[in-house]
């Protein structure tokens, strides 16, 4: 598969008065086109951060901010760009959307001024044209009455249409890539469902990529091509979302998927990861998921370990495996 | 039982898992009712003018009858704006009822004088989503956990702090934490706190509003198998508030749905997840993400938002979003009917 997005050896730091937080911390990944890849973990462990990066939603303060590394898009390193091209490509070729509709909309604008905005801005249309496509493009995300929408206030909006309306927005232009973060997380299971199938339609439709980002393994599952886990701020584990939930390999991602209660598979007592999240200022030499982990070994404790493939389809950060490896 | 049939296919350990369907929650419940809860209703009024007329009602909810047993954990589930958490809060009077009878252990909660009320509370405690904000950032947690006992009589002076550890210990909290604030806490350990202050009051019957929503999926397992051994120490009886119908089932052994403010559908869990009648039950079971990527399913999307609970749609409430819809639908209510085995259903196809 073509690559449309390269991220190489990224990293975001932020420098507090406690210290160096490495939120993002040397991660590489690709999405091809028309790929979805899910970067799923749990809070803190840089998800978000990540794709601020991509977006440039991150801004340089000293020494912190992007701090290394590589975004190619489109044969380009976004990290290069400057302000006005950033600006070109925003909106239009990379486009992303938020898991508070609300707070992403501006509360003193139509959703129709919202909406014409980029197609006006991105795609030169004049006053008419824009208006005529964007109650085509609510339309297209299934709400009834769009001219009626056209002239609402985003407060008048339930939490669902809101999505909506911002997914109308981010495929106004027709983008290559869509950054989804949390996208339903804040929505019920029966709006959710209707999200995420719209999302799976205008991908099929439109051979746009999709980085979906979510801590929600049940989505990962109905909507990824590749997985990518996160932990900490280094990526533990990725792989082809069927090798991943078939055969996980970090003790980390083993343990997500065992303490997720599933409907339909009772069991007895939740298995559960002992301990919690490590504070991002106390990392160590050390693998992140060391205390946490019941193969621990003494090498665990001292040195993290590389990400490297296990079988052909997957990649794993766990010296359990690292034997193995050299023997192959 | 006919549980296996329209099972959700949920992979290889579905089947493995629908065979013994005496694994998983609370023991069996003893039939003696310890809440009774009947045709209750909690509506709000709608205030508008200068004068602050009141224009219209909230029917957050609106007629509900349910009745929980000593020992039983009963999972109300629903999308937001259900009415699931208003039923909660009316139990405890954090909301007053507009109309309908609650009796706790046979005893109106609603008749009662203040001062028997204040006896009375420590039995039946609230645990809430968010127990940041429900603990008071400047008191150590010691204190907040203690005050309350203190303040009902359930230790002395000379004993609180002992009494306080072993609830802390109890909830697997370190020793150390009992002076510590708020902040210094993880969300899951706030949670804990939250547990573990409903505890100290030794209560029978303990109301959680989505306690787990907030967290992590690990510290998410964490505390759901901490509830379910404090049930078994302890004998408690849950009411489990949540929208998550995965920790739902595992949870709890019977289930109500509810959806605008009514009672749609009520079983007990096998039933309930094995053979939902009422076509909501059924989307929502539905639409929840499995994570099982192979899994292709045939899936029931709802079309459309959940209508306001300041009008809601006549007859059935759900017609105006369900595939199965017809012209009775509209106009009459259905009645919630038995249709055995403690299963009941408000719909007029079932």
């Amino acid at each position: 598969m073509e690559n449309l997005l390269r991220v190489n050896r990224l990293s975001t730091h932020f420098h507090t008065d406690e210290g160096t937080v490495k939120a993002v911390d040397d991660i590489s990944f690709r999405v091809g086109k028309g790929e979805t890849v899910c970067i799923v973990g749990e809070s803190g462990c840089g998800k978000s951060i990540t794709a601020m990066s991509i977006m440039g939603l991150i801004q340089a303060q000293g020494a912190s901010g992007v701090t290394g590394g590589t975004i190619e898009f489109g044969g380009e390193d976004l990290l290069k760009l400057g302000k006005n091209e950033l600006r070109t490509l925003r909106g239009s070729e990379i486009s992303m959307i938020f898991q508070e509709p609300m707070s992403s909309l501006n509360p003193v604008m139509t959703i129709g001024e919202q909406l014409t905005e980029p197609l006006r801005i991105h795609r030169k249309l004049n006053r008419k044209a824009a208006a005529k496509r964007a109650v085509e493009l609510i339309a297209q995300v299934g709400i009834s009455r769009p001219e009626q929408i056209m002239d609402s206030y985003p407060h008048e909006l339930s939490g669902g249409m809101l999505q909506r309306i911002m997914i109308a927005i981010a495929i106004s232009c027709g983008p290559k890539l869509l950054i989804a973060d949390e996208p339903t997380t804040a929505l019920d299971v029966t709006i959710q469902a209707q999200i995420l199938d719209m999302l799976r339609r205008f991908k099929d439709e439109s051979e746009m990529s999709i980085m979906l980002i979510t801590h929600d393994l049940g989505v990962v599952a109905e909507m990824a091509d590749y997985v990518i886990v996160m932990y900490a701020g280094k990526i533990v584990e990725e792989g082809e979302v069927e090798v991943l939930f078939d055969d996980p390999k970090h003790p980390y991602t083993r343990g997500l998927l065992r303490s997720k209660p599933v409907l339909g598979q009772l069991q007895d007592e939740l298995y559960s990861i002992p301990g919690q999240v490590p504070d991002p200022l106390e990392l160590t030499e050390s693998c992140y998921f060391h205390d946490r982990c019941e193969f621990c070994m003494d090498i665990c404790r001292v040195k993290g370990p590389p990400l490297r493939g296990v079988g052909e389809r997957q990649k794993t950060a766990c010296w359990l495996y690292e034997e193995a490896n050299v023997h192959a | 039982m006919p549980e296996t049939e329209n099972k959700i296919p949920a992979g290889s350990g579905a089947a493995a898992a629908a065979n013994e369907p005496q694994k998983g929650p609370a023991p069996a419940a003893s039939p003696e009712p310890l809440l009774e809860i009947e045709h209750l209703k909690t509506y709000f009024p709608v205030k508008s003018g200068l004068w602050g007329r009141t224009k219209a009602h909230v029917k957050a909810v609106d007629d509900i009858s349910l009745t929980l047993r000593a020992g039983e954990t009963f999972g109300l589930v629903g999308e937001s704006g259900s009415g699931k958490s208003t039923v909660g809060r009316s139990i405890v009077r954090l909301t007053d009822k507009t109309a309908g009878e609650i009796r706790y252990r046979g005893q109106d909660l609603y008749a009662m004088p203040e001062r028997e009320l204040r006896r009375l509370r420590p039995k039946i405690q609230l645990i809430f989503q968010d127990p940041y904000s429900s603990l008071n950032p400047r008191v150590r947690i010691g204190d907040a956990i203690g005050e309350a006992m203190l303040q009902h009589g359930l230790a002395s002076p000379d004993n609180v702090r002992e009494q306080v550890l072993e609830v802390l210990e109890l909830c697997g909290l370190p020793r150390y934490h009992i002076d510590r604030f708020p902040h210094e806490f993880s969300g899951g350990q706030r949670q804990r706190v939250g547990i573990a202050r409903a505890l100290a009051m030794n209560p029978d019957l303990i109301i959680a509003d989505e306690p787990v929503s907030a967290l992590d999926v690990s510290i998410q397992a964490q505390i759901i198998n901490l509830f379910r051994k404090l049930q078994r120490e302890r004998g408690l009886t849950y009411l489990f508030i949540s929208h998550d119908l995965s920790v739902v089932e595992h949870l709890c052994s019977r289930i109500g749905v509810m959806y605008l403010g009514s009672m749609v559908e009520t079983a007990p869990r096998a039933e309930l997840f094995g053979n939902p009648l009422h076509p909501y039950t059924k989307a929502l079971l539905s639409a929840v993400p499995v994570p099982v990527p192979k899994l292709k399913r045939e899936r029931i999307v709802l079309q459309g938002d959940i209508p306001s609970p300041v009008n809601p749609p006549s007859g059935c409430k759900f017609h105006t979003r369900c595939p199965l819809a017809f012209d009775r639908c509209k106009a009459e209510v259905p009645e919630f009917r038995d249709m055995g085995g403690e299963h009941f259903v408000a719909c007029h196809l079932a």
